[in-house]
């Protein structure tokens, strides 16, 4: 029975990856529809969550770094630039966190019907993305009392800088999904990687501040860490252009050529890698949720 | 039957088929120590869910899986819908399949009847315009009615179960796999549901049904597989196959 004409032939449960997301765009629409409508339900502020709680984020870390410690004497605007890094980071968080839990919370539909899998990491991570939007919002409204004008460069920066973030986001979030379907110590290892994430990059201090209490080498360790490169592009995109610097590429560090590419190349190479594992592991998640 | 598979090409083939599950017996590294000091067994056993699995159905034919619980029926079904992978053999289908397999996997309980529908329908492989064009149906077949846009949530067990039926039997499909859900709602809509299987078995959809149900499935299948411990100990025309069954 296996000579005849198998054309027309398909196995069932193998897709193409990540690439079969596209033709699935209706589909992908509708969960984000409902991630993004059944989040705030039940919830008597709803959508305003998604101001309070950056909001409380960001006065505490006002609070201890400007006012304690003093930042905002040394960082002119410090408010700005501390609130463009929480808000670079907080995608990541959220967008990472979300993708990482997502096979296992979608554990009612993976067990039983099969869709190309990667839809539910891509959703979370672009529900997590629509949240951000209003943290933006803020962010640009604050920037434009200051006088903040959009240049083509600064626009190019944020865009840089949200792609990084968003690579960073899918790759790891892919890797750590599959691995947690089986191993939920995934989940907590993902939990100190989230909470590591705001103090390994420039959020809370500056670049220059590492630079002198850091070896040389410790230092280019320091810098190949994508979100520090995509921090810094959000501190040139909202902060930079409202200080008083005559010429405001000079907050960037002087390597940010190389650092965008290393982190993009980064970025890419997460994203093959954490798509290879997906698919390896793809394979048993229906039994071993 | 011989007859039938030679007439059309096969939309369903499954061959030489083994899917293994490990039984673990410990969970932990302490528990394995325990058992490890106690002489008891660590590691894991393997148990064959399905051993050498093989056949065949053609486009447009009705066929049962029969065998008792734990016999492998459920899971041979998901191989052929995708969801598991066989271990070694191979399983290849022609055509969109579509399973009446666990209906309301997908439903989300904070969603109107109306967005559930769309969603699941979705989910299920329709696309827009194809939902737009049926939609009017689904809902009717569900007797919902009116509560068609209130939250899922506040429906009866069998009002939300009437919905997720409705919406799988309305997919666009060409092969449909049926996994013990003519039990749903009351006799009068068990009886439409059968009706409706009927009426795609006549539209020449291929289907493979698991059911205990021995008086529905000889109304429905002309052939049937039995399978026992994982392995297939018949295949032939389906009054045969029940005997074969109840045989033991």
């Amino acid at each position: 029975m296996t000579s005849g004409d198998l054309t027309g032939f398909v196995t069932p449960g193998r897709g193409r990856g990540i690439l079969d997301v596209l033709g699935h765009g209706y589909l992908l629409r509708l969960l984000i529809r409902k991630g993004t409508a059944t989040r705030y339900r039940n919830s008597v502020l709803g959508w305003t969550w998604s101001y309070v709680k950056p909001a409380a984020q960001f006065f505490i870390y006002y609070f201890v770094m400007g006012v304690v410690l003093q930042f905002h004497r040394d960082v002119e605007n410090f408010a700005v630039y501390l609130f463009a890094g929480v808000v670079a980071i907080n995608l990541f968080n959220e967008a990472f966190g979300n993708a990482t839990s997502s096979i296992v919370d979608n554990r009612a539909l993976v067990r039983k019907i099969y869709l190309p899998r990667e839809l539910f990491p891509i959703a979370s991570i672009i529900i997590a993305f629509i949240h951000f939007l209003p943290q933006v919002a803020i962010l640009l409204l604050a920037c434009i009392l200051l006088g903040w004008t959009p240049t083509l460069l600064t626009v190019g920066a944020f865009l840089l800088g949200l792609l990084i973030v968003l690579m960073m986001s899918l790759g790891l979030g892919l890797f750590f999904g599959a691995l947690n379907v089986r191993y939920r110590d995934a989940q907590n290892f993902v939990e100190i990687i989230r909470m590591l994430s705001t103090w390994a990059s420039p959020v809370l201090y500056t670049i220059a501040m590492v630079q002198a209490s850091l070896p040389e080498w410790a230092f280019r360790l320091y810098m190949l860490n994508p979100l520090t490169t995509s921090v810094e592009l959000f501190h040139f995109a909202f902060w930079a252009p409202t200080t008083s610097a005559a010429d405001y590429a000079d907050t960037l560090a002087p390597s940010i050529g190389t650092d965008i590419l290393t982190s993009v190349g980064i970025g890419v190479v997460l994203i093959v890698i954490g798509q290879l594992v997906f698919r390896r592991f793809e394979r048993s998640f229906a039994q071993d949720l | 039957m011989s007859e039938i598979i030679t007439q059309h090409r096969p939309s369903i083939i499954v061959q030489d088929v083994r899917k293994t599950f490990q039984i673990r017996h410990t969970h932990s590294l302490k528990e394995a120590f325990v058992s490890w000091v106690k002489r008891k067994k660590v590691g894991s056993t393997p148990f064959h869910a399905l051993d050498e699995v093989s056949f065949t159905v053609a486009e447009g034919e009705s066929v049962a899986l029969l065998g008792y619980n734990g016999s492998g029926k459920s899971t041979l079904l998901k191989l052929v819908s995708g969801v598991l992978e066989p271990d070694s053999g191979r399983v290849l289908t022609r055509g969109r399949v579509a399973g009446l397999i666990e209906v309301g996997a997908g439903f989300h309980p904070d969603l109107s009847g109306r967005e559930n529908v769309y969603l699941n329908a979705a989910i299920l492989g329709m696309n827009k315009s194809e939902i737009d064009e049926r939609f009017d149906d689904i809902v009717a077949f569900s007797e919902i009615g009116e509560f068609i846009d209130q939250e899922v949530k506040h429906y009866s067990s069998g009002m939300f179960l009437r919905l997720a039926f409705s919406v799988a039997i309305h997919v666009e499909l060409d092969v449909l796999l049926v996994d013990e859900i003519l039990s749903v709602g009351d006799a009068p809509f068990r009886q439409k549901c059968t009706e409706k299987i009927h009426e795609l078995a006549q539209a020449g959809k291929t289907m493979l049904i698991v059911s205990h149900n021995m008086g529905m499935v000889q109304e429905l299948c002309e052939r049937g597989v039995v399978i026992r411990k994982g392995r297939k100990v018949f295949d032939g025309p389906i009054a045969e196959a029940v005997e074969a069954m109840n045989a033991k």
